[in-house]
Formats: C-alpha cells, structure tokens, sequence
C-alpha cells in the first residue's frame, strides 16, 4: 500500500506485508518515515491512497503512542471502555476487565484514576484495554517510546509473557533496535520519506525470552546487521 | 504525612495567616471613623454614617434588616431562574453547535452579539414586550450569563485529544455515544468553570435589572435605588453587603459544585 497526503507528502511507497497470530512483526526506521501512517492505515483510521488492507475476522488491538486513557474514568472503568463501545453486556465487561488487569499486573490498581498512575502503568491499562476484546491482531505505535529504560526493559518483557500466553500477531512501531530484536519474530526496516522497506530480518530465537538475551553474541550481531541497514540508507 | 502539629504552632500559623486580613480591617474602619466623624461636618454625615451607625441601622433594626433580606430572596429567585435557563439554553445550543458546523458558523457570531450588546440598549425592548416585573428581570439575567456558557460547553467539546477520537473511531461509536460518553465528560472541567462565571452574571443581572423593572416586590437591586433615592446610607450598605454576600456564596458554591463533580480526576482551582 501508498500513502500521499493531500499536501502532497509522499508518506508510505508501496509496503508490503502480512501477520499472521503467533507471528511478531516490528517495523523500524527513522522518525517521519511513516511508520505511524502504516498503522493508521491498517486500521482505517486513516485511507489508503493505492492498495489495500487485508484483515481477518475480529477486531484489532491498537496501542498509541501515549495511553490515551479518559481521565474521568478509572481503571477499570477504562479496561471496560471498548467493551461497552463494543455492546458488551455490563457483567461480561467486569469479568473481562479484572482478567485483563489482573494479566498486566495491576490487580488492586482498578479504582484508581489515570493521574494517579505512573507512565509504564498508563502503557498497562492501555494494553489490558485492548485485550479485553481478545483481539487476533494487535498495533502498538512506539507504545514504550516516552518510558525511561528500565521500565521499558521491563514492559516488554512483560509484553512478550502476554504475547505468549494470548497467541495474537503484533504489529510494532519502534526505533529502538535492542527493543525491535528482542520482542519480534520479523524486523522490518524502513526508510526515510517516502517511506519503504529496505530489508526484513527473521528473528531466530525462540520464545519465552529471556531479558539476558540482550547479551547473547546472536543477538548483538542481528543488531548490528539491522542498524547497519538503517545507516547505509 | 506530617505529624499533628502542636496546638501551639497551628496557632501561630493560623494568626499568620488570619493577621494581615484583620489588619487592613482595622485600618480600613479607622480611616472609615476618621472620615466620617472628622473630615464631614456633622451635617453632611449621612454621606457616610461611621460603622456602628451602619451596624445599628441598617443591620440591628429588624425592620430594616427584614427589607433587605426580604429583596435579598426575590433577587436569589431572579438570578437563580434566570441561570437556570441560561444553563438549559446555553449548552442545549453549545451542544447542537457542535454536532455539526454549519449550526456553529450560522449561530455563534450571534452568541458573540448577545455578549456585545449593551444590556441597557435592549432594556426598553424587553420592558415593551415582557412587561416591567419579574419576567423581564429574568430575562436580563438570561442575556447577561448565557454567553460563558455556551463558549465553554463549546470549547470543551470540541477540545477532545485526537487521540482519544481515534480509539472511538477504532471500534465504530457513533455520534451519540462520542458526545455522552467522550466529548460530555471532557467538557464537564469548562462546563462547571462557566457555571461560576455565569452565577456571578446572573446575580449582577438581577440586581441591574431591578434598577429598570420596577414592579412587583423589590428585590436587592430596587432597595438599592430606593436607599439612594431617600438618602438612607445606612440601609444602602446594608443591601450592598447583602448583594456582594450573594456573590460570594454563588461563586463559592459553584466552586464546591465543581470540586464535587470533578474533583476526582480533574485539578479545579
């Protein structure tokens, strides 16, 4: 698919590709390459200029750049959103909503407002809300992108025990490299504007993984060869 | 938290706190005495009776102290009936503004007219067509607090993140459901902000629109006329005590009104 914005800004060059569930795709490349623009057109948020976007049953988890939880609601009430868009009887919304919370590990958090909480937290509540739908497919658009370090280490390992344990594909919008290897099956790297695809990595290390791995002599090589892709360019 | 501080030092810091207040009190009726026992000669001190005559007539003598307080309820009906249908009004026509944009360009360079207006312009009007007594009061009162209202509904509906639109759009919410359960709740903060400006309006609405629409029972803004009239000070500062006390407990209340709606999740000030 092709992006071109009415102002003429050549935004995505003919991207292809394809995720199936089990399947982790990370797309990598400089900032304003369009990353975030694939994703708003793979969940038609936003049109697609020439192209298409193939979809199976099932609604789509999407996770932003920043939370985007309602102040006004807590928690629980937040978990509980896309159900009650949804028409998710209330009982069915509850009981949906602490699994999810209680699989992010925030058990005990649920009547506690968004200011409340810290931003790795937020990113938790964001993700438990779109589990709550169980979807097959799921977006996250830099989700740990404004996250210090640690906790971004710490999230996605956490984010690959959930991927584990709820079998969806994953689409996801990084320009960490460490980040992009050690939570992916697939990398892709893209380029500058219009944005394409340079080159795609397979990820050989099988799941669960291990946070250590960041330290494994493979996987410092992979790095390299996926950082080197994006310095040629 | 802190541990319970000594009886001794909340003291000193409440005095601290309370101190100056009192202090300009002080100099405030020691320049007031000053004037009115030394500057005026004792013929021209109606002009401005000293505190305890004030105190004596205007607030000790019940007949007089009823009068004011009887103007001081029909004003609080006035004003209170007249924000009431501002608030009906004001965000029934904020709310269809923003539903779609034509409503908005059609309608709000009229909203911005209501605000220009000088009220006293529009006085004879509305005493022609409504008559001289509480109805036109109200409208006054209506005309004056409506416009905060509207802009402020208006501003908060539409100020909803982008963000927060796409997770709406994400799972297919159709119009109704973003207005009551997304745009609704991200206006409450602005809507409750122009509540408080609006009670304040509304109270000075009331009491202008007494000077105009002189029948029925007198509320505060005719007893302010009437003490002018017949040069009773003493009983004016009584009514202006009693208008500025209105004030104050509107905006005070609506200020709790807010804390209580929002409070929860929204910094009020």
């Amino acid at each position: 698919m092709s992006k071109t914005f009415p102002d003429g800004t050549h935004a995505v060059d003919k991207v292809s590709f394809s995720v199936e569930p089990g399947q982790f795709v990370t797309v990598v490349g400089p900032s304003g390459c369009g990353k975030s623009t694939l994703l708003r057109m793979g969940s038609d948020l936003l049109p697609v200029t020439s192209g298409e976007v193939r979809k199976a049953e099932g609604t789509l988890g999407y996770v932003f750049q920043d939370a985007t939880l309602l102040p006004w609601r807590t928690v629980q009430k937040n978990v509980e959103l896309f159900c009650e868009l949804r028409g998710l009887e209330r009982k069915e919304r509850r009981r949906r909503a602490e699994d999810a919370i209680e699989l992010v590990g925030l058990g005990g958090f649920d009547q506690h407002y968004p200011a409340s909480l810290s931003g790795g937290m937020k990113m938790r509540v964001s993700l438990a809300r779109s589990l709550t739908l169980d979807p097959p497919l799921f977006f996250f658009d830099e989700p740990f992108g404004a996250l210090d370090e640690i906790t971004r280490e710490y999230l996605n390992a956490e984010l690959l025990r959930i991927f584990t344990h709820a079998g969806f594909g994953a689409v996801f919008i990084t320009h960490n490299l460490y980040e992009a290897v050690f939570l992916s099956t697939d990398v892709l790297v893209m380029s500058s504007r219009p944005g394409r695809i340079l080159n795609s990595f397979q990820v050989p290390f099988p799941y669960p993984r291990h946070l250590d791995l960041r330290f494994d002599p493979t996987f410092a090589e992979l790095t390299g060869e996926v950082s080197e892709v994006l310095r040629d360019e | 938290m802190a541990e319970p501080r000594p009886a001794l030092a909340r003291l000193r810091s409440s005095t601290y706190r309370m101190g100056p207040p009192v202090l300009v009190l002080m100099v405030v009726l020691g320049v007031w005495y000053f004037i009115s026992l030394v500057i005026l000669d004792p013929d021209r001190q109606f002009l401005l009776p000293a505190p305890d005559e004030v105190l004596k007539v205007g607030f000790l003598n019940q007949d007089n102290l009823f009068q004011v307080l009887e103007g001081l309820l029909w004003t609080v009906a006035v004003s209170m009936s007249g924000l009431l249908i501002a608030i009906v009004l004001g965000m029934t026509s904020a709310i269809m503004m923003s539903q779609a944009k034509w409503v908005e360009t059609s309608f709000y360079p009229y909203a911005v007219v209501i605000q220009t207006v000088p009220i006293l312009a529009i006085v004879p009007l509305v005493g022609l067509w409504l008559g001289f007594g509480f109805n036109s009061r109200v409208v006054v009162c209506v005309i004056i607090s409506i416009f905060p209202i509207i802009t402020n509904t208006l501003f908060g509906l539409q100020s909803v993140p982008p963000s927060f639109h796409d997770l709406f759009t994400l799972h297919r919410a159709n119009r109704f459901t973003r207005l009551i359960k997304l745009q609704f709740p991200n206006a409450l903060p602005a809507i409750f902000a122009g509540f408080r400006i609006s009670a304040g309006l509304s109270v000075i609405g009331a009491i202008v629109g007494e000077f105009f629409f002189r029948k029925g029972i007198p509320g505060l803004g005719r007893l302010l006329d009437l003490y002018r009239g017949r040069l009773l000070t003493e009983q004016l500062f009584t009514a202006l005590v009693f208008s500025s006390l209105l004030g104050i407990l509107v905006f005070w209340a609506f200020g709790l009104l807010s804390r209580l709606a929002v409070g929860k999740w929204h910094e009020t000030t």
